[in-house]
């Protein structure tokens, strides 16, 4: 039974990877780029969550769009003043200044408020526990499902039935043929920040929920091991990213679950390495024969 | 003439380094530098060392490589395990500590032949977080808490190191080994259609940056008392990275300046680390934005002052990109 209980704990923290690898993966369909600050928009989102609702008082549903809504703002700021500049860069330049993006939010997040650490409180949520196969399963981990799974399916709802879903779709096939066909691709990509980086900002605050301790640096590993859960399912899919995240969060708790707890952080990048030499292209990808 | 003109630039540049250790070390011995000084001198050494095997990698060769301080950490255990745990002396530490991280470039070198750009620099990223963990659960070499080591590190040491470092490096650089790795760094699918073995390269080019940092590694370990796992995390490598990438991608001059200036202003800003990382990070932004080729471009120092050498090594076409 201590599988079970291991195997839920897994799908809770997968949820959580799932949603901010899904930020990673739309961004780079579309922009080729890899956003290392997507990790530090998921810190700041937490940080939003617990303000709202320990100063603000407000309760967890409103926290968690508050939330959604400054990260979005905040995606499309980082977007606009750091990445547009370099839209025509090398693929290098704008991997360093994401790179270079990220500190500056980490420690200038740090200079701002300090780097202690804070506890969101413990009343948040109402807390059951369901016992099924005589494993005990918390509430929250079932409201962390049940956000993550509503929030995907909205995005996919967004991504397929809406005009703007369809110009990012544009935009990530060919974005000079989109341009041509009238598709403002400016805007297009802003979009796709801003709906990645409220995803983010969901994460950060059902991280903060259930994992209770959040800090500045929070957002580093969270960050790398999403991008390896987008690797994982075949970078620039939506679907792959979500099965991404949820098979890595499940192979982490698989490790602690063995005893090896201290290898849990070593077990994602082990993952990542296998997969880049044996399936680069990633679970859902289709490996594309490159042409001179 | 010509290889006479560049021998005696070699040798010139070789007899003015010389005189550079000697008024160094005289002023050492002779108690005119304090220890806060002989420690920058020796840190800035330490670093240029590191920066040019990162240069020989990602400017020379084009591999985007972010794991750096992995090197640097397999270095510094394996020559703190040879002095602590076997006691032979400081030499065959450097040298078994090179060694060792060489074949950890080659273990990393070859997944990387798979790889490129972006997925390239994850992979190596994730290299570096899977040595740091790798020590971290290691109960041989003290774990978290990390590894007792003695203080060995002296400014002759890590002199005649970086010396050797770079005119490895520029002759490398210079030889036809180091053209071809220019080659693949330019257009990877051209050299290989030129026969260029661009898998054999790229291997050579990560084992010798891993050796070089791999030494860097003892010495860096020799100069404290002890070693962590936690000193060779991600920031460690990005420190690396700034050096190259600031100094111009492709210039060995170029990282040898920015190692020197940055660990100069890195070492007044010890007592603000959040200040310093925030400076840092706009520092990297703006040149990235503003200047992408970064100090020097792709030239180098001497090519100030002697025009004649039309190609040299490091140098590519007028648009001044690096194509990763």
């Amino acid at each position: 039974m201590e599988l079970i209980q291991q195997l839920v704990n897994g799908i809770s923290l997968g949820s959580i990877y799932a949603l901010i690898a899904l930020g990673y993966t739309m961004v780079y369909g579309i922009v080729k780029l890899i956003n290392f600050a997507h990790g530090d928009v998921f810190m700041v989102g937490s940080f939003v969550g617990f303000y709202s609702i320990t100063v603000l008082h407000l309760p967890f549903i409103v926290s968690l769009i508050l939330s959604m809504a400054v990260c979005a703002v905040f995606g499309v700021l980082i977007e606009r003043i750091a990445y547009k500049p370099l839209r025509n860069a090398t693929r290098i330049a704008a991997l360093i200044t994401a790179i270079g993006v990220s500190l500056l939010i980490e420690y200038g997040f740090i200079y701002v408020r300090g780097a202690q650490p804070e506890a969101y409180p413990g009343d948040v949520l109402p807390e059951h526990a369901v016992h099924i196969f005589g494993a005990k399963i918390n509430s929250q981990s079932l409201l962390i499902l049940g956000v993550s799974v509503a929030l995907m399916i909205i995005l996919q709802f967004i991504v397929h039935k809406t005009k703007i879903g369809k110009a990012m779709r544009a935009v990530s096939f060919d974005a000079e043929a989109a341009r041509l066909m009238g598709i403002n691709v400016d805007r297009t990509i802003s979009a796709t920040f801003a709906i990645g980086s409220a995803l983010a900002g969901a994460a950060g605050v059902v991280f903060g929920v259930y994992y209770i301790k959040i800090e500045p640096l929070m957002g580093v590993i969270p960050g790398l091991k999403a991008f390896v859960a987008a690797v994982l399912g075949g970078i620039g899919i939506i679907p792959g990213a979500m099965v991404g995240g949820l098979l890595l969060g499940v192979i982490e708790s698989l490790v602690s679950a063995f005893g090896y707890s201290l290898w849990r952080d070593g077990a994602a990048f082990i993952v990542l390495i296998l997969i880049l030499i044996f399936l680069p292209s990633g679970l859902f990808g289709k490996y594309k024969r490159e042409k001179v | 003439m010509a290889v006479f003109k560049q021998a005696k630039f070699f040798w010139s540049s070789i007899v003015v380094s010389l005189v550079l250790f000697a008024v160094v070390q005289f002023m050492i011995t002779g108690g005119m530098l304090n220890l806060f000084y002989v420690n920058t001198l020796v840190f800035i050494a330490i670093n240029i060392i590191l920066a040019v095997s990162l240069h020989l990698i990602i400017g020379i060769t084009g591999q985007f490589s972010i794991g750096h301080a992995g090197f640097l950490a397999v270095g510094a255990y394996a020559s703190g395990i040879i002095t602590m745990k076997l006691e032979l002396p400081f030499i065959s530490a450097l040298v078994v500590g090179g060694l060792v991280a060489a074949l950890a470039g080659f273990i990393i070198g070859f997944p990387s032949l798979r790889l490129k750009g972006d997925y390239l620099a994850i992979a190596t990223l994730g290299f570096g977080e899977i040595v740091r963990i790798l020590f971290l659960n290691m109960d041989y070499v003290g774990g978290a808490s990390g590894m007792q080591v003695n203080h060995l590190t002296t400014w002759p040491w890590v002199f005649v190191c970086m010396l050797v470092a770079i005119l490895v490096i520029v002759n490398f650089t210079n030889s036809t080994h180091g053209r071809a790795c220019i080659s693949i760094r330019e257009d990877e699918t051209a050299a290989d259609a030129m026969g260029i073995n661009t898998t054999y390269y790229k291997v050579m080019a990560f084992v010798i940056g891993a050796f070089f940092a791999g030494v860097a590694g003892g010495l860096y370990a020799h100069n404290f008392y002890i070693i962590q796992p936690s000193n060779f995390g991600f920031l460690k490598s990005f420190d690396i990275l700034i050096f190259v990438v600031l100094g111009g991608l492709g210039s060995l001059s170029g990282s040898v300046i920015a190692a020197i200036l940055l660990t100069v202003i890195s070492t007044f800003l010890q007592d603000y680390p959040e200040t310093r990382m925030i400076i840092y990070s706009l520092v990297l932004i703006v040149v990235m934005l503003y200047r992408p080729q970064g100090l020097m471009g792709t030239k180098e120092i001497t090519s100030v002052f002697s025009r004649s050498q039309k190609v040299k090594g490091g140098k590519k076409d007028g648009k001044g990109q690096t194509v990763a």
